[in-house]
């Protein structure tokens, strides 16, 4: 049977699915874009992965588009007025989301949504915000049927991310993804208690360290995607992944594989990420023609390529000859001392790297900790995360995440899963969130067991929806399907509890 | 005791667990430590592996899957916490009521893991066992714990008179106190214990406002009894801290008392009843857990 053919019969798939999937398919067919032989022999070898970006780019993976200036000057190309009131505004919003393309061909970031309507929503009553809000929710989540699509709110309060949180409890949908930008000096106490709360019950907003994106990116820094940090006005151009455990299995020692496998493969991922972004720049016609960048919506120089890593866990256990993933990174200092020396190495020739078309970051790419797609199984954990089903306690897991962190301005995460009785104590996670992100942790994710709506690796499902899936029914959302992959070949909803057996008081 | 700021290297106390991140023992998130040792022996203890010291008889050596126990040259039971699988042979096999699962640690080590929860805990909440046998190490233990503005709070089942030694009160930021039972024989029966100085402790603490917390523990059935104790607890402690009104639950409860007690847990309704009653005499921040 013909490839297009199981598309186009897949009961599954939505129409609109089976159209990108024959869109994929159609960009599969042709080859002009050709890297060396070397790099398909490690890629074949699934030592490098394209995240299947497409054999032709035809757009950057990911588009931060500056919608305050949507809001500012309107938009010529879409004949956009500056709105005037809330209803303009989230109608303007509504349109032009369905313009910005992606790798998934959804707009992975939403705006800065706080900011960008709080002006609007104290014009209004609350009752009336509030329902206009729920609105604009309930059509990215019907229109924009993807859930990596991102917005993001903070760090400092308002009335607007409050109502926002508020709908997101009562309307518990996967879609958008959800970031509070957390600054300890300029989140209140009760705001930040509000997205606990709201985050244990529906899995988002995640809290993302706002100092330290701040001095990687200045103010004006986008959360996209499952936990991309990027610039708004820009984006990121491609990312392509190193499965380190893979890269390591022809080495023959740790010294073999710093000195020549690591880097060997780091070079043909460079090599891969130049010819693909002056591909996009200089081949494809969105920077030239695109009324995103005609308008100044994106600047061309404000995109970076993202350098992504996954399996660090299973590649310092390997090169250390650890069989037993309970005693190895993560719960051994041996293995995760080596994961820093990798990361260094990793660090530090990328930074060597003159980047085409990276103006605004010194020419330089920028490193990004993958969260992993469901073919990686176990073999792969994401980024530098500890593997499922063996993670320590919730204290260590932190002090590891808290080293490995900072490498990745282009966005690491870790999720953790609280019992039941979180949820009458958000203060005490606010405490933990507080410290580890003092401590050097980026992007803290939770949600409570017993939800529908879950994390899987970086991004929102409902476990219901699966379901739906595995009774051969279509799914709206269009990453239902990696949820579910995710959660039979990585187990990726079983990670570890943060439960409590409860000694004292009896 | 040293005069200032030194540790007395000799001093160590048994410790059962330490769980860095804890939301059930106060307020905030904590790390909580469990000594061992506890002069009641409450039928419904529910971790009664941490009663007794551990007596070297060696009953449970042969039970352990992971070879983790074993006799050192002193003829004291060594246990191997590497080796450890914490799959509770041991404790299911005591004949005492203890664990060979204990470090006997000083407040230095014990204060080495509690730098590293720091930056993320409210305080730490010591409970036991019974914590305040060890009222000297603890006093030492939370001068430290202070400095490094963390805040300390005892989980106290009443044994410790506050009262005629106030020095770890003086560095300990409150009390979370069990009152589990007021009249004499009830309590005998319950605690193996008069309740005399646990009643005592509650008025001292109340008056140095010191209280953190007050339980009791609601039995299926004991109408007379949970009455009795919830009226007691309710019209002393008014406003002063909350008064959590704990449901029993026979998990972990030693079986023949299970038996005695009850094998099924008490019912939310039930339990609502005696913090209704609670509110009704004053005791308004009353709730069951």
């Amino acid at each position: 049977m013909s490839d297009a053919l199981n598309i186009i019969q897949d009961p599954t798939l939505t129409y609109h699915q089976q159209l990108l999937a024959l869109a994929r398919l159609g960009e599969s067919t042709d080859h002009m874009l050709r890297y060396s032989d070397a790099y398909y022999e490690a890629k074949k070898r699934g030592a490098l992965c394209d995240l299947n970006e497409g054999a032709m780019p035809y757009r950057p993976r990911y588009i931060c588009p500056d919608y305050e200036l949507l809001f500012r000057k309107g938009c010529q190309f879409l004949g956009l007025e500056p709105p005037k009131d809330l209803l303009e505004a989230v109608n303007a919003l509504e349109i032009f989301y369905c313009h910005v393309p992606s790798i998934t061909s959804f707009p992975v970031y939403l705006g800065d949504l706080d900011r960008l309507l709080e002006p609007f929503v104290l014009k209004e009553d609350r009752a009336y915000a509030k329902k206009v809000l729920g609105l604009f929710l309930r059509n990215i989540d019907r229109v924009q049927t993807d859930s990596f699509v991102h917005a993001d709110i903070g760090p400092e309060d308002s009335v607007t991310a409050r109502l926002l949180l508020e709908l997101t409890e009562e309307m518990q949908l996967a879609i958008p993804n959800l970031t509070l930008r957390y600054d300890p000096e300029k989140t209140g106490e009760d705001f930040a208690l509000a997205c606990v709360k709201c985050m244990l019950k529906t899995a988002k907003p995640s809290f993302a360290n706002h100092r330290m994106f701040c001095k990687e990116w200045g103010e004006r820094y986008a959360i996209a995607s499952c936990y991309n940090g990027l610039s708004i006005g820009g984006g990121g151009y491609t990312l392509p992944r190193l499965r380190l455990y893979e890269c390591a299995l022809g080495a023959t020692s740790v010294e073999d594989f710093l000195s020549r496998e690591l880097p060997r493969h780091i070079d043909l991922q460079l090599e891969y990420m130049d010819k693909r972004v002056k591909f996009i720049v200089e081949e494809s016609s969105f920077f030239k023609t695109s009324f995103l960048v005609t308008e100044g919506f994106v600047k061309r120089e404000n995109f970076t390529g993202m350098f992504g890593v996954v399996g660090l866990a299973e590649c310092c256990n390997h090169l250390l000859g650890i069989t037993d993933k309970k005693k190895g990174f993560g719960m051994n200092e041996k293995a995760t001392a080596l994961g820093l020396r990798i990361m260094d190495a990793i660090e530090a020739r990328v930074a060597a790297h003159e980047a085409p078309y990276c103006e605004a970051y010194g020419h330089r790419y920028r490193l990004h900790a993958q969260v992993g797609i469901d073919s990686d199984g176990m073999d792969d954990s994401p980024g530098t995360r500890i593997p499922i089903g063996v993670e320590p306690t919730m204290l260590e897991q932190l002090e590891v995440n808290e080293k490995f962190h900072p490498y990745f301005p282009t966005g690491t995460g870790d999720i953790f899963k609280f019992e039941e009785t979180w949820l009458k104590t958000p203060d005490a996670i606010l405490a933990i969130i507080q410290g580890a992100l003092e401590n050097g942790l980026r992007y803290f994710s939770g949600y409570l067991e017993n939800n529908d709506v879950v994390r899987v690796t970086g991004y929102l499902v409902k476990k219901s929806e699966i379901e739906k899936l595995r009774a051969k029914k279509q799914s709206l959302n269009n990453v239902t399907v990696f949820g579910m992959g995710a959660q039979d070949g990585g187990h990726a909803l079983d990670r570890r509890v943060q439960h409590y057996d409860e000694s004292a008081g009896q | 005791m040293p005069s200032t700021g030194e540790f007395s290297t000799m001093m160590r106390a048994p410790v059962n667990k330490i769980i860095p991140f804890s939301n059930v023992d106060g307020p905030g998130n904590r790390t909580a430590v469990f000594f061992q040792g506890c002069p009641f022996n409450c039928l419904f203890c529910h971790n009664p592996e941490t009663i007794r010291l551990c007596q070297s008889c060696g009953a449970c050596v042969e039970s352990c899957p992971a070879k983790a126990l074993s006799f050192a040259a002193d003829g004291q039971l060594f246990w191997d916490s590497a080796a450890c699988v914490q799959c509770d042979a041991c404790i299911k096999r005591c004949p005492y009521d203890a664990s060979p699962r204990v470090r006997w640690m000083s407040v230095e080590e014990l204060l080495s893991d509690i730098r590293r929860s720091a930056p993320y805990i409210a305080g730490i909440t010591t409970s036991g066992g019974e914590c305040t046998q060890y009222n000297e190490f603890l006093i030492e233990l939370f001068t430290e714990v202070q400095k490094l503005g963390k805040s300390c709070l005892i989980d106290s089942n009443g044994s410790f008179d506050f009262a005629r030694d106030p020095r770890v009160l003086a560095v300990c930021d409150g009390v979370m106190l069990d009152v589990k039972a007021v009249s004499p024989a009830w309590s005998k029966e319950l605690l193996s214990h008069p309740p005399r100085l646990v009643l005592k402790n509650l008025d001292y603490l109340l008056c140095v406002g010191k209280l953190q917390e007050l339980r009791t523990v609601i039995l299926p059935g004991r109408d007379r009894e949970n009455e009795e104790t919830v009226r007691y607890v309710a019209a002393r402690i008014g406003e002063a801290c909350p008064y959590k009104i704990i449901r029993y639950r026979p998990y972990g409860v030693r079986e023949r008392y299970q038996k005695l007690l009850g094998e099924l847990e008490t019912e939310a309704d039930y339990a609502e009843r005696y913090a209704d009653l609670a509110r009704s005499l004053g005791a308004t921040k009353a709730y069951v857990i």
